[in-house]
This record gives C-alpha cells, sequence and structure tokens, in this order.
C-alpha cells in the first residue's frame, strides 16, 4: 500500500507541475493576444498600407485607381516640395518642448515637494483640460490672442506689441497653442518622477556641500530624467506631427507638415501624402534615437 | 582657544505648538565618542539636524568652538551626517557618492582619496558598483565613508546602526568604535539602543520628551542614575517606595515597608520624605527565608518566588513582596548560590552602597521597554 503511494506519489505530481507551466505560458499568449490583436488591425495594417501607397504611381486617382510601381520618386517630391514646412515642424515642436520644459518643471517640482494638501487638486488642474476637446480649448486661444483679446492690450500697452502688432496669426500663436495643449503630457512624467525623489537625497546634498543649484544640477536632474525625456517625446512627437494649432491660430506662411499631409489626402494625392507621412515618421523615429541615445536612458524608455 | 567642542545652548525646536527640543543645554567635547541616547520620538534627529543646519531652531545658538554657526547654511558647516536611511545618490557608483563632497569643494584629484576611505570602511572592490547593488550593512559603510572623507569637525550618525540585525550590528559598533578612535573626530551618535550607547560612547546623554535627562559617562549613568527614567531605560531597576527617618552626612536611614534600609548619602538624589529606592537587579542577592544576617546588609524579607528564568550565565527571579511589588533578582550561575522554584519563600538583601534614591514624584515606571519597542 505505501510502497504503491510512493510510485504513484511522485508520478501524480509531476502531471500537474507539467500542466502548470504549460498553463502559464498560455496565460501569457492569452494576455497578449487582444493588444497584438490591435495592433496588428490598426497599426501593422495601416502601416503597411501606408508603405505601399507611398509607393504607388501617383498619376492613378481614388476613382480610377492606384498601380503599384515602386514609384520612390514620390518620396524625392515629397521632400523636395514640402521641406520648408518639413523643417518648421520640427522647429516648432522643439521650440514648444523646450517651453514646455521651461514651464513643465517648475510646476511638477512644486506640485511634488511644494503642495501640501494641495497636490491632488492641482494635479486635477494639470488634467482639468482634458475635459473639454482639443478643438475647443485651441478655439478659444484664438479669442485669447485676436486683436480684441486683453493680451493684445496689455502687450500693446508695454510696447512690446507696435500699435498695429498681431499675436493671433503667427508663429507665436502656433507654437504657444502648442505648448499649451502638450503641457500635461510634460508636467505628468516629470511629476511621476519627482514624486520618487527621496527630499533626504536633497538634504545629503546640501550636508555635503553642495549650493541648491549644483544639488539642482547633480542630484535632482539626474534622478528627473526619466520623467523629462518621456515628458519630451511625449510633447515633441504630438506637436511635431499637428496640423491643428496651425490651421486654427497660424497662417499659410506657418504651415507645418501635418496641414500639408491632411491637405494632400483631402486633395486626393494618396501616393505623396504617404510619402510624407512615412518621411515625417521616419525623421521622428531617427531623431528620437538620436536623443534617447545622447541622454542616456535607453534602459529607461 | 583651539579646542572645537560642539556647544548647544537653550536649543528649542517647536512644530507648531509642539515642542520636539525643549531648551537643551549640550557640550560635546572635541574628539569624544557622543551618544544621544533616548526612546523614540524625543527629539534626537530633530537636534541632530539643528546641528547639521538642516532645520532651524526655534530659538537658542550652535556654536563649534569659537564660531557660532547657528545661521550658517547647511553647506557651509563643518559638519556631516550619516543619514537613518542612509540617503545614498541612487545613480552614482559608490566611489562618486564617496567623491561628491571633496567634488563639491573643488578637490581635484580625488581618486586617490577615495581610494584610501573605501579601504577604511573595506569596500574597496565595490568601488564602481551603484548602491543598490549593496547590502544594507554596506550601504551603511558607504554613508559612512561618504560623511568622513569630508574630515567634518562633527560626524553626525543618525541610527546608523537600526537597519541592521543584530549581529552585524555588533559588529559595526566595533567597526564605528575603532574608525572613531583612529580618525579622531568628534561623533555624534544618536541611538535608542541602551546596549550600543553603552559599549561605544565616551559620554551619553539620555534623553526624554525633549530634554535631557542626565548626562555623564556610561559607568557613571548605569551606577548612578539621576531619574526613574534613566534608571529604567538604561538596564533595569527595582523602585521600592519608602521615607526617610534620618540622614547623616555618610548615609540615609530610610523606612521601607517597616524595614529599615541605608543608602550613601551621595547616592541620594532626593532625601526628604517620601523617595524611591532603587537597586539593580544583579546586584541583590536571594537567600531562603529567615536566613541570618548580621553583616550590616540591606534586607527586605518576606518574598515568595513567582518566576525562574533560566538564561545561561545568570537565573532572573521575580520575587513577590509582602505589599504585592514584584522584584527583580538576577543571580550569576557560578555554582556557589543556592537556586529556587516559584512558591520558595525568599529574603532579599544587598550591600547598602549599591542602593540609590530618587525623587518620588517621577513616576516609577518612567523609561520602562514596553512589549511593543522591542
Ligand atoms: N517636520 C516635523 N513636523 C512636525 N513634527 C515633527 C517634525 N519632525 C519631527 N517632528 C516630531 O518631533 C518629535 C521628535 O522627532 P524626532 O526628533 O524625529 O525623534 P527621534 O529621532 O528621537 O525619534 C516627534 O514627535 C516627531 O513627530
Ligand atoms: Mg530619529
Amino acid at each position: 500500500m505505501s510502497a504503491a503511494a510512493a510510485h504513484v506519489g511522485p508520478g501524480e505530481q509531476q502531471v500537474p507541475q507539467g500542466q502548470d507551466e504549460r498553463k502559464r505560458g498560455l496565460t501569457g499568449y492569452l494576455l497578449l493576444l487582444p493588444g497584438a490583436l490591435w495592433l496588428l488591425v490598426f497599426f501593422v495594417v495601416p502601416l503597411v498600407t501606408l508603405i505601399s501607397t507611398s509607393l504607388y504611381d501617383p498619376s492613378g486617382s481614388v476613382f480610377a485607381g492606384y498601380e503599384m510601381t515602386f514609384h520612390w520618386r514620390n518620396y524625392v517630391d515629397a521632400v523636395q516640395g514640402y521641406g520648408p514646412q518639413l523643417w518648421r515642424s520640427f522647429l516648432y515642436a522643439g521650440t514648444a518642448t523646450v517651453a514646455a520644459v521651461l514651464l513643465g518643471f517648475p510646476l511638477a517640482y512644486a506640485i511634488a515637494f511644494k503642495a501640501g494638501r494641495w497636490k491632488n487638486l492641482m494635479l486635477i488642474l494639470v488634467i482639468a483640460p482634458f475635459f473639454t476637446s482639443f478643438l475647443i480649448r485651441t478655439l478659444s486661444w484664438q479669442m485669447l490672442l485676436g486683436d480684441n483679446g486683453w493680451l493684445v492690450d496689455i502687450f500693446r500697452t508695454l510696447q512690446i506689441l507696435g500699435p498695429d502688432g498681431h499675436l493671433l496669426a503667427t508663429p507665436f500663436a502656433v507654437v504657444t497653442g502648442l505648448t499649451y495643449n502638450f503641457l500635461p503630457f510634460m508636467v505628468l512624467p516629470l511629476y511621476a518622477s519627482l514624486e520618487k525623489l527621496d527630499p533626504r537625497l536633497l538634504e545629503a546634498g546640501a550636508d555635503l556641500y553642495a549650493t541648491p543649484l549644483t544639488t539642482f544640477r547633480k542630484v535632482t536632474l539626474p534622478l528627473a530624467m526619466p520623467g523629462l525625456v518621456a515628458g519630451t517625446l511625449l510633447t515633441f512627437i504630438p506637436a511635431a506631427g499637428d496640423y491643428i494649432n496651425s490651421e486654427l491660430l497660424g497662417t499659410p506662411n506657418t504651415r507645418m507638415i501635418g496641414n500639408e499631409i491632411q491637405d494632400l489626402f483631402a486633395a486626393g494625392s494618396y501616393p505623396v501624402a504617404a510619402a510624407l507621412s512615412v518621411t515625417l515618421m521616419a525623421a521622428i523615429v531617427a531623431l528620437v534615437t538620436v536623443y534617447v541615445r545622447r541622454s542616456g536612458s535607453e534602459e529607461l524608455v | 582657544m583651539t579646542r572645537s567642542d560642539l556647544v548647544l545652548s537653550s536649543v528649542t525646536k517647536r512644530f507648531g505648538s509642539f515642542t520636539a527640543v525643549d531648551d537643551l543645554d549640550l557640550t560635546v567635547p572635541e574628539g569624544s565618542f557622543f551618544a544621544l541616547l533616548g526612546p523614540s520620538g524625543c527629539g534626537k534627529t530633530t537636534t541632530l539636524r539643528m546641528v547639521a543646519g538642516l532645520e532651524e531652531p526655534t530659538s537658542g545658538t550652535v556654536h563649534l568652538g569659537d564660531q557660532d554657526i547657528s545661521g550658517l547654511r547647511p553647506y557651509k558647516r563643518p559638519v556631516n551626517t550619516v543619514f537613518q536611511s542612509y540617503a545614498l545618490f541612487p545613480h552614482l557608483s559608490i566611489a562618486e557618492n564617496v567623491a561628491f563632497g571633496l567634488r563639491r569643494r573643488g578637490v581635484k584629484d580625488v581618486k586617490q582619496q577615495v581610494g584610501e576611505m573605501l579601504e577604511l570602511v573595506e569596500l574597496e572592490q565595490y568601488a564602481g558598483r551603484r548602491p543598490a547593488q549593496l547590502s544594507g550593512g554596506q550601504q551603511q559603510r558607504v554613508a559612512l565613508a561618504r560623511a568622513l572623507i569630508n574630515r567634518p569637525q562633527v560626524l553626525l550618525l543618525d541610527e546608523p546602526l537600526g537597519a541592521l540585525d543584530l549581529k552585524l550590528r555588533r559588529q559595526m559598533q566595533i567597526e564605528l568604535k575603532r574608525i572613531q578612535t583612529e580618525v579622531g573626530i568628534t561623533f555624534v551618535h544618536v541611538t535608542h539602543d541602551q546596549e550600543e550607547a553603552m559599549t561605544m560612547a565616551d559620554t551619553i546623554a539620555v534623553m526624554n520628551g525633549g530634554v535631557i535627562e542626565q548626562m555623564g559617562r556610561p559607568l557613571d549613568l548605569y551606577e548612578n542614575p539621576a531619574t526613574t527614567f534613566v534608571s529604567n531605560f538604561l538596564g533595569q531597576s527595582n523602585l521600592v517606595g519608602g521615607q526617610v527617618l534620618e540622614r547623616s552626612s555618610q548615609s540615609v536611614l530610610i523606612d521601607v515597608h517597616g524595614s529599615k534600609l541605608l543608602a550613601p548619602s551621595d547616592r541620594a538624589r532626593s532625601a526628604e520624605g517620601d523617595v524611591w529606592v532603587g537597586i539593580r537587579p544583579e546586584k541583590v542577592f536571594l537567600a531562603a527565608a529567615e536566613s541570618e544576617f548580621d553583616d550590616g546588609s540591606n534586607l527586605l524579607a518576606g518574598g515568595v518566588v513567582t518566576d525562574v528564568s533560566y538564561v545561561g550565565v545568570s537565573t532572573q527571579y521575580l520575587a513577590r513582596m509582602p505589599w504585592g511589588q514584584e522584584l527583580m533578582v538576577f543571580e550569576q550561575n557560578t555554582g556557589a548560590r543556592d537556586s529556587f522554584r516559584p512558591g520558595d519563600r525568599v529574603d532579599l538583601h544587598w550591600m547598602p552602597a549599591h542602593t540609590f534614591l530618587l525623587d518620588a514624584t517621577q513616576a516609577a515606571d518612567a523609561g520602562v521597554e514596553k512589549e511593543e519597542d522591542l
């Protein structure tokens, strides 16, 4: 009896163990499945379509259909025809990102260390703009920056603007809009990093002969780096592809690459529009790769 | 004056209406190993932080030698801290953590000094690692090295061994003491562990509720406690209520529940009316009831053994006295003493010279370690 049990015992134990491992492996795949399916249908398929569209013969039309001719000259046309807009997009997005860092870092720092019991309220206020639509918020900037708005009045009184100077329909307005719209994406990751920073490290810095400024450079900033990198990426990438801000707050002279792509698609020039989109995407990936390498945060992103 | 003693004069710190440190006067002699001992929440950390400049006193001054450092920013003070939680910089290597203070003061060639310091704390081979890759004891030594390398005039240590297990703690106590003797810097060591304070410090200040209860050499504090708090917090004591009958320049005669006891005058903190008569448990001998004594011992008769714990080197007894109080007696297991069992009737006796007298207005159980603190 006991001998039989001893024989059966290990066998019985091994079988469920094997099943367990297989189940665990299976669970992993099952968890991946919905996301993977989603990405396949809404990312991989469109990406392949986009890339192939960018190589279609541009002489076709939506109605007549397009022919796949590996027409790589679409890319040459795109870059030659829309170079300034491409460059402008990165310039505006870069400026807006820098502005968002300058505004967002002190804000995130204040929320993390100085807000005390107001912390949650301040976080809600950072997120609150999302309660209304992006479009409506950008439209209201038209009123804020308009020639009849109080901002222009003040700027004219202070002689920052000439008597017939404008704010609306300038690069300033577009960059301001971009900065405003993407500021929360800068503040939240920065806050998350700073929140994790042990204030005793700052005291240790002070104890070890570092002035507040040096403590900031040597302790706070390096430890906030993951948040800063995440924040700049979350601001720069969508800002570079944005077209609403330029559309609503700019002029034909402030057109960004997003506006051109939008117009080209609307006009039915699918191949060039697609080539422009792929170019933008490739440029962003290249920039981001260099940036992440330089900031030494590969493992953090 | 060349000595740079650390002197705190009437230092008070309030957080709102709560007084964390109350009118504290303290002198730490240069080069000494000074322990600030007290239960959790008594204001030790706050006191250290005021010396480091991380907290500003509500009133009072901090002097280092001739210099008033009360108003100096922390980074201007020749004082370094080993933080309770170590506060090592997680993004820097061990070597860079240790070099941090030197670099801030513009020292050019830090490499050799860092190497020597890491050698002192026996961590040479870890120079390139990050703090998170080290054990608690190793992190503790990095924190020590990071502070010591700056050769501060005073090194502040805030419960630096609190997070270590008992064995490592004992080892580090010896290490710390060795390093202090070697470098000769003033150490102010904060702890709530009385054994740690006793083994390491030249001088101990016992702190309670924001004030210093007593300050002195470990031996003096133990043998001659000034308050019931000190008598209970540093080791254990039996405190029995009594009334003073007579006093001379030599001794004080006290009535304790009908027994006449003697105490030396110079150990009497209070010698009038009601007093606590104190005696350390290891100073008391147990004898079978009604044994004869004529050696001039203090004698309390009529006890009944209620508890016996054998702890190897000694046996710890509890004896219930006729007035209901249980007294502690520690008998060394030399083999020469009788042993007793619960229910045995016993007399307690001890040398009058070991008796101390305390003010009866103080609570007898002040400073007794509660179960949950252990
Ligand atoms: N920043 C602060 N604000 C309010 N109360 C504090 C602050 N720091 C310390 N305290 C209070 O002061 C008392 C002493 O604290 P502390 O010096 O940290 O004690 P210890 O180090 O002896 O355990 C505690 O009751 C603590 O709650
Ligand atoms: Mg403390």
